[in-house]
């Protein structure tokens, strides 16, 4: 018995370490890293600014094409945004075992991803230096202001529930940096005591951050699902054919859960590979992870079937432009690939068990985050092209769009900096949630704990019912 | 009224719409502008010189000069619009021959790039079978207008006359509209505006009557020239037509202008004429009627011409594919 308890602290030891590991040296690899993103970074602002004093003139937007790569952009990366929901808070409610070491890096992945695909939206506009008048004038009458309430929202839920879990975790971190040599040590340490809020692990405080954690959980998933149905609705809720849809709001929700979940999937390859978690990560959280995106996937197609199977079939004028143009026309090849390659192969893929193995699944989820995002373009730019009034003697520019240079390094730049914040964030802090890992080795230990003592007592029953039977009873007559 | 008035200088205005008007008639003081200017007439009053946007100068009579705007209305009654009146246009297809003039008046009284065109004159074929039109689109200043109804700031709104305007001091280049509008109406300042028509434009104070000076950054469109329906006058795009195709007035006098100064009953225009609105079907009530091209006093536009006309095309043929599928 003694021999299991030291064990057990062991194990637990190892955990702690393995965690924390990566949050204490930054390694050469890292800084180069951290070094061309930031390049990527300044190249985007200067693009930016560039924009800025010259108009959005100089990106390939026009009258005609008035949304372009950057809207587009900040549909997928709202989509990337629901990952975190999905998986941490269905799974939380569901009591999903196999989620504790995956929890941390999809709730990162939502708040990081909300927060860059909130600041598109104010790189697109003509006069960001009037965003004041969203509070000013606003009118809640309008589809983009519905918008902008709803990310707020979920940006201050996804916050929170990003940090409700990392309080214990913080005191741990708190609690073992102790030798502070350095300035930036001493910085760490005093960021470890301010977000630990004075946590010290008693059964109050316990009781606090679950309970709040029920509660958070229960009302993400709503603000969530909110979320990417307003911002279909900027869409859905214009005249224009291809967009004036109703499956638009649940056809965004699925298409956001589609490369939402293959976006975790990413984030758990990576960080399995970079910080040797490979223990705690295991080929089964693949496999599990694998038949939760096939599932989504499989949602995703069958929308994908409603909103343009019926319009396809009915081929109504504008509409029908549209279609032919997506069908054969200039926009088939990427239509076709999207559809074929991007949906359809990855459920093949999925559907077989050596489909979900680690390599396979993180080569499908990345076909699947790319397809999302050129089928955010696809929704976005061909409806634009095809106006009720056609489109007649104008110059060459209005009448076609792809994304230029500026528009294509200011969203470099916010990729860029996704995975800036990513890097710095799994150098602070421990990138699987400490607290839960180990609550999860607790539980499993209990387990086997109660199943060896169930096949002990059964064996002792065994035995003495074999004694009886040997002692022999009076046969019943 | 103004009616009247315009029948007896009928040729006085057109020669001054032809010549002054369009090249914007603007004065070296900058803000006063022509009312009557014609080089050389005889008169009694003071010389003085006039200087056009493109460069040429005039010799006029003070006597001739008029305050060219008047100092714009307040942003708060802008906003309003002006009472009692429900603005129509009627535009008759039958004859409107497609030369654009209505386009280029437009351009020169709001100051525009010519590729920039408020109305616009598309070449129309409704389906293979039939004959092509000529159809000038302005803002069809739409009674459920999706276009105001989408923004955030509201910096386009919707006055108590039935027009729709936008405040560029207000807009926040979202270009929500744009995606809303369903004519292609709207168009976006993607760049710094055109030094010269900046300096044509002058000092004038911005007022969303008379849409300039226009701003990066913001939206813009027809406006249907509220600072000239202030004054008394037409639109320059009815003013301008010289085949007296558009036709403008108040719904609630049930009476329409067109620019020869002909005053015809509205309701008996329509009635008579079968006239239409554009995408009736998309409930955006538009302002702006039509009446169909029968009996057409000119030659039908020649489709092959027009732009995109091999897309289209393409696309009526790929629907039949999937018709006989
Ligand atoms: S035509 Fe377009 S811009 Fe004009 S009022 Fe209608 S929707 Fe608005
Ligand atoms: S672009 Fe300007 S006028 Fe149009 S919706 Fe946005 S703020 Fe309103």
């Amino acid at each position: 018995m003694a021999t299991e308890k030291y064990n057990l602290k062991q194990e637990i030891e190892t955990v702690r370490e393995d965690c924390l590991r990566p949050t204490q040296k930054w390694g050469r690899s890292t800084q180069t890293w951290i070094g061309c993103l930031l390049i990527v970074m300044g190249w985007g602002l200067y693009c930016y600014i560039h924009q800025l004093r010259d108009g959005l003139g100089v990106t390939a937007m026009r009258d005609y094409v008035s949304w372009g790569l950057y809207i587009s952009t900040f549909i997928f990366f709202i989509g990337i945004s629901h990952s975190g929901t999905l998986v941490s808070a269905i799974l939380r409610i569901t009591k999903q075992e196999w989620r504790r070491p995956i929890t941390r890096s999809a709730e990162l992945l939502t708040f990081v991803s909300l927060l860059f695909g909130g600041i598109i939206p104010i790189i697109d506009l003509g006069r960001p230096d009037r965003l004041p008048n969203l509070v000013l004038f606003g009118r809640i009458q309008s589809p983009l202001m519905w918008d902008i309430i709803a990310i707020c929202t979920y940006l201050v839920g996804s916050t929170l529930f990003l940090f409700l879990p990392m309080i214990p975790d913080m005191a741990l971190c708190r609690d073992r940096l102790t030798v502070c040599d350095s300035p930036f040590k001493k910085f760490k340490k005093w960021l470890y005591t301010k977000m630990a809020i004075g946590w010290k692990g008693t059964k109050s405080q316990w009781h606090r951050l679950e309970l709040t954690m029920t509660i958070m959980t229960i009302v993400i998933i709503p603000v969530a699902v909110s979320v990417h149905t307003v911002v279909s609705y900027i869409f859905a809720m214009t005249l224009r054919p291809g967009w004036n849809s109703t499956v638009f709001g649940p056809y965004f929700v699925a298409g956001a859960l589609y490369s939402g979940s293959a976006g975790v999937v990413l984030g758990m390859a990576a960080f399995r590979k970079l910080y040797h978690l490979e223990k705690y990560i295991t080929p089964r959280h693949f496999d599990l992870m694998g038949r939760i995106v096939l599932a989504l996937t499989l949602i995703y197609a069958y929308l994908n079937l409603n909103e343009y199977w019926i319009p396809a079939y009915n081929m109504v004028t504008a509409e029908g432009h549209l279609l032919s143009d997506l069908f054969y026309g200039s926009y088939s090849k990427a239509f076709w690939t999207c559809q074929f390659g991007t949906v359809l192969l990855p459920i093949i893929i999925m559907s077989i068990p050596k489909g979900r193995t680690v390599t396979i699944l993180t080569i499908t989820c990345i076909i699947i985050v790319a397809g999302a995002w050129v089928k955010r373009y696809l929704i976005v730019v061909p409806t634009l092209l095809h106006p009720f009034m056609p489109i007649q003697e104008v110059p060459g520019t209005w009448s076609s769009y792809f994304p230029n240079y500026v528009e294509f390094s200011v969203t470099a730049a916010c990729l860029a900096g996704i995975f800036l914040v990513i890097t710095l964030f799994s150098k602070l802090f421990p990138m699987m949630a400490v607290w839960e890992v180990e609550k999860g080795i607790l539980i499993e230990h209990d387990k086997q704990a109660a199943i060896e003592l169930r096949t002990k007592r059964e064996a002792e029953e065994a035995k003495i019912m074999g004694k009886r039977l040997k002692t022999g009873f009076e046969p019943l007559k | 009224m103004q009616e009247d008035n315009k029948q007896n200088n009928k040729t006085d205005r057109r020669n001054f719409l032809r010549k002054s008007l369009i090249t914007g008639s603007i004065l070296t003081a900058g803000a006063i502008g022509l009312e009557k200017v014609f080089p050389g007439e005889k008169d009694s009053g003071e010389k003085v010189k006039v200087l056009t946007p493109d460069g040429k100068v005039y010799v006029a009579s003070s006597e001739h000069l008029k305050e060219y705007r008047p100092p714009p209305v307040t942003n708060a009654e802008a906003r309003k619009g002006i009472a009692n009146k429900k603005f129509v246009m009627v535009i008759d297809l039958a004859k409107c021959d497609g030369c654009k003039t209505c386009t280029v008046a437009c351009q020169a009284m709001h100051f525009t790039e010519s590729d920039r065109e408020w109305i616009k004159v598309f070449k129309m074929q409704d389906a293979d079978a039939t004959a092509p039109y000529f159809f000038p689109k302005p803002c069809f200043h739409c009674d459920n207008p999706p276009c105001t109804k989408v923004c955030p700031v509201n910096a386009t709104f919707k006055r108590q006359d039935g027009i729709v305007l936008i405040d560029n001091e207000r807009c926040i280049g979202c270009r929500m509209c744009m995606a809303a509008c369903p004519y292609s109406t709207r168009f976006f300042n993607w760049s710094h505006p055109d030094p010269k028509q900046t300096a044509a434009v002058g000092n004038t104070p911005y007022s969303p009557e008379q849409s300039v000076p226009r701003r990066m950054g913001t939206v813009e469109k027809c406006d249907f020239c509220p600072d000239m329906i202030r004054q008394g006058k037409m639109p320059a795009c009815v003013s301008g037509c010289p085949m007296d195709a558009i036709y403008f007035g108040d719904q609630n006098e049930d009476a329409v202008t067109n620019a020869s100064g002909v005053t015809v009953k509205l309701s008996q225009l329509l009635e008579d004429n079968a006239g239409y609105r554009h995408l009736e079907e998309l409930g955006t009530k538009p302002r702006v009627y039509y009446l169909p091209p029968k009996n057409r006093k000119y030659p039908i536009p020649d489709m092959k011409s027009v732009g995109n006309e091999k897309k289209e095309k393409k696309h009526i043929e790929m629907d039949m594919g999937i018709m006989q599928m």
